[in-house]
């Protein structure tokens, strides 16, 4: 679809005749492809309006309610309308910024926006989205603002305003006047100024956006100056933890030592609440003593009958079925079993809560705040004009921050206790008491003849994904704009089809996904379905490859749909150097991943001749995401998808036992570690080959996975499976 | 209550607190230092990581009384006023941090290496056991190349 603009991307329609699968049955409306003598795939839904199109869409109504400013010392304070959770974002923004009004980006202030309802859907990070959607609206902010500083200078020198050049936070004039732009804040703030159309720069005129840029937020991070909730200091709020039930949503029925707990050293309130047994204190080392010492009666959660083995049964029985029956024609069948994952991100759910009779004020990392703080005021019965929501750069997220199930229990612990309160998870509950990304079982099915591939099936039966943070209204307000067949699909059928696509041509392509209702709290994570049923799909295509006598990287290359996608895996493999000689319990291994207007390649190499401990030694991944705005950004999101891929492949997954995983730690939940990744890693940035940048913080993910995958396979000599492909038991759990 | 005294980034301090509370809460509730995080509380994950007379601890898992009369550095310790510690410069220059919650941790292991190995091996740096859920364990590797170099 490159090269279309996006209204006419939005009014090409595909047909979808059922509401779970997408078929695409008739391949004349195809181009023919006579450089490729392959059977052709009919785009899918994703291929013509993905996820990250509807956000836009959603957003472009508010998307003018950017508020950017310029202070009489020459600073540019943008408010961001979204969440930093590492990925960079804020740097990529005060790079947009300072692009356009060619001031020096130390001048650029990105400060997060508090939950401003009025922005409607335009405050929800996710889905890879924010750069994608911000960047015209950013752009044009900035232009505008330029516009205005030189429309100012120009009155007060009275010159012509198109006689004027600004550079580095000045306005220029043939005659070698300057004016800084703090000296002209005030005199371009005037309405009867008369303003120029303001137009964004285009792409060749870029001198600082495609420049790789360290990170405008690196210095706080190091000197550890960097805040984030728990570090704020709020007067008078203090530690709270809370103790959770022994299964996933278990009640609190009563608490049987309940003064002897008010009594110990430093506790100051124990209260509690849906979720658990609250205790607040004077440190968050008393707050843990306390809470150890609760004896709590339970009444039971929803999945308390559920383990591991029930989940799969239940997930393989709720597998669609597959189409194309396997009559004379050869065919690959697989199928494959996802683990549950924790988000685990470092700063585990945190939150800050001042709650008064008439008010409150909340400070949280939120993906969603216009979502939090109209479910929190609602909560605790106040206007919602009374609540204020504020957004703190978090420790990161992975899609674990959409939720803001930390902000309501501070919220609902403030309320209870006449006092603010600093809420957090430990890393126990949080690795045990979720989210957590949904187990997964796939069934795929691959025809083929004569080195033709006729049809690739792939059916999923999910644990059902909890998206129900601010998503399902974005995907209703664009329904008009989805593809026949989508507009009345269900949320996760939605979200499903809009994000994931093959990007070979194999013939009759359909994807299908069941969501078995399970108990347990889910959330996205990074990549959402892809990791999953793309990394799957990428190991049946090395089997592909392997029953039709091909090479894994050739054969790919002969079935994927454009030159965009060949350029990348082209420059994977050769910088990757594919196909050199490897020891004996060494392999290579290659795989492809393309989604939201970007595309990636990613060769590894794996070292598996100690079972106890296979490492994936050596990794190349080449990116093309159209337009890349910060190139070190970029390849940082990259190195961090390859690190979730190297983690969820080979160690790290959640072993459910009646009702509650049994991990509780990293030392448990085998997260990778300095010892487990590459000591040599190297991410090839594509030139832009686009006037719009894709998304990018998700890519990273299935194409890594495809590849660990298929190196583990080659090096092994097994099929990969189930994953983690290394999940023994080999810890003692901590006590429910 | 017992009285502790020891110094945090040079400054001397006396806190009331129990003799057993970690000395992680009582940097961070007691004293508002609040570089070193917490990420697991058992000596697991390191993001705590700080020095008690130049070596390496987790406050996390280090009771109060053992700092009596010593030397406690955090990350808020290591610069020289303005002038950034080598490995704080080497992080810089290799962009390391993504979230960054777990890069003091990172940084002041990094630090304790150096401080007895002057030019680590692959596998010196393997042994660095701080876990980094964004994934940064390529440009903490060549940061501690880089800040080697340096020192």
């Amino acid at each position: 679809m490159t090269g279309q603009s996006r209204r006419s991307f939005l009014t090409y329609l595909v047909a979808a005749p059922t509401l779970a699968l997408v078929t695409r049955a008739a391949a004349d409306t195809l181009a023919p492809q006579p450089a490729h003598a392959v059977v052709p795939s009919l785009p899918a839904p994703a291929d013509l309006v993905d996820l990250g199109d509807l956000f836009i869409l959603a957003g472009a109504p508010t998307s003018a309610l950017l508020a950017l400013s310029v202070e009489t010392d020459g600073s540019i304070r943008f408010r961001l309308p979204r969440e930093e959770v590492g990925q960079g974002l804020t740097t990529a923004v005060a790079m947009l910024v300072a692009e356009e009004l060619d001031a020096p980006l130390a001048a650029v202030r990105v400060e997060l926006d508090d939950a401003r309802p009025e922005l409607l859907f335009n405050q929800l990070t996710g889905s890879s989205n924010s750069i994608r959607s911000l960047y015209g609206p950013v752009r044009q902010s900035a232009a505008t603002a330029r516009a205005r500083l030189v429309a100012a200078a120009a009155r007060r020198w009275n010159l012509a305003a198109s006689s004027l050049t600004t550079a580095d936070g000045a306005v220029l004039a043939p005659d070698g006047r300057t004016a800084g732009y703090g000296n002209l804040a005030a005199a371009a703030a005037d309405p009867a100024l008369t303003v120029l159309g303001a137009t964004p720069k285009k792409t060749r005129e870029h001198a600082l956006v495609g420049r790789p840029t360290p990170r405008i937020d690196a210095r706080a991070m190091v000197t550890g100056a960097q805040r984030y909730t728990l570090d704020l200091d709020v007067p008078g709020a203090k530690p709270c933890v809370v103790r959770r039930p022994p299964s996933l949503g278990g009640t609190v029925k009563d608490v049987a030592n309940l003064a002897a707990v008010r009594a110990m050293p430093g506790v100051l309130h124990v209260v509690t609440i849906a979720t658990g047994v609250a205790v607040v204190a004077e440190t968050f080392g008393q707050a843990l003593d306390a809470k150890a010492a609760l004896q709590v009666t339970w009444g039971p959660g929803p999945a308390d009958r559920l383990s591991d083995e029930q989940v799969r049964a239940k997930l393989r029985a709720a597998t669609p079925p597959l189409l194309v029956p396997p009559l004379l024609t050869p065919y690959v069948d697989a199928e494959f079993d996802f683990a549950f994952v924790s988000h685990a991100a470092m700063e585990t759910n945190s939150a800050v809560a001042d709650v008064r009779e008439d008010r409150a004020e909340i400070w949280s990392g939120l993906k969603s705040p216009i979502v939090a703080r109209e479910t929190i005021a609602a909560d605790l019965g106040l206007p919602l004009d009374k609540v204020t929501v504020h957004v703190v750069q978090a420790g990161g997220s992975f899609g674990r921050r959409l939720f803001f199930d930390a902000a309501l229990e501070a919220a609902r612990v403030s309320k209870a206790c006449r006092r603010p309160v600093r809420l957090m998870w430990t890393r126990v509950d949080d690795t045990r008491h979720g989210r957590m990304r949904p187990a997964t079982h796939h069934k795929i099915r691959a025809t083929h003849l004569l080195g033709e591939v006729l049809s690739f099936e792939h059916r999923v039966a999910a644990a059902e994904t909890d998206f129900r943070h601010g998503l399902g209204e974005i995907i209703t307000a664009t329904a008009a704009n989805l593809p026949p067949g989508l507009g009345n699909a269900t949320l996760a059928q939605t979200l499903f089809h809009t994000t994931v696509k093959s990007p070979y041509h194999f013939g009759l392509t359909t994807h299908g996904l069941s969501e078995v209702p399970t108990g347990i709290p889910t959330g996205s994570w990074r990549s959402v379905y892809s990791a999953n049923t793309r990394g799957a799909e990428e190991i049946v295509v090395d089997e592909l490859a392997a029953r039709t006598g091909k090479d894994p990287y050739r054969f790919r290359r002969t079935f994927l749909k454009t030159d965009a996608q060949r350029a990348v895996l082209d420059k994977a493999a050769t910088e990757g150097e594919w196909g050199r000689t490897m020891p004996a319990g060494c392999a290579q291994g290659i795989a492809f991943h393309e989604e939201y207007k970007s595309r990636t390649a990613c060769l590894v190499e794996i070292d598996a001749r100690d079972p106890e401990h296979v490492r994936v030694t050596k990794a190349v991944i080449a990116v093309d995401v159209g337009l890349p705005v910060n190139p070190r950004g970029l390849e940082a999101q990259m190195i961090g998808g390859l690190t979730d891929a190297i983690s969820t492949t080979l160690r790290a997954g959640l072993h459910l036992d009646k009702g509650l995983p049994l991990e509780g730690s990293y030392s448990q939940f085998h997260w990778a570690r300095q010892r487990d990744t590459p000591r040599d890693v190297r991410v090839l940035v594509l030139p832009a080959t686009g006037e719009e940048p894709g998304g990018a913080g998700e890519l990273g993910v299935p194409a890594a996975v495809g590849a660990i995958a298929n190196a583990w396979a080659r090096a092994t000599g097994s099929k990969p499976r189930s994953f983690p492909l290394h999940f023994d038991v080999d810890f003692t759990p901590y006590p429910r | 209550m017992p009285s502790h005294t020891f110094t945090v980034n040079g400054r001397s301090v006396t806190v009331d607190a129990p003799d057993d509370l970690p000395l992680l809460w009582v940097l961070r509730d007691m004293l508002g230092v609040r570089g070193p995080k917490y990420g697991c509380g058992v000596d697991v994950c390191k993001a705590c990581t700080s020095h008690l007379d130049g070596a390496e601890v987790r406050p996390c898992v280090v009771p109060v009384s053992a700092c009596a009369g010593k030397a406690v550095t955090t990350i808020e310790g290591l610069a020289d006023g303005d002038e950034l510690h080598p490995v704080q410069e080497a992080w810089l220059e290799q962009d390391v941090s993504q979230c960054g919650f777990c890069q003091p941790g990172q940084i002041m292991a990094a630090v304790a290496l150096l401080k007895h190995t002057a030019t680590p091996t692959d596998e010196d740096i393997d042994a660095i056991a701080n876990i980094c859920r964004c994934g940064t364990y390529f440009r903490v590797r060549e940061a501690i190349r880089s800040a080697a170099a340096r020192m």
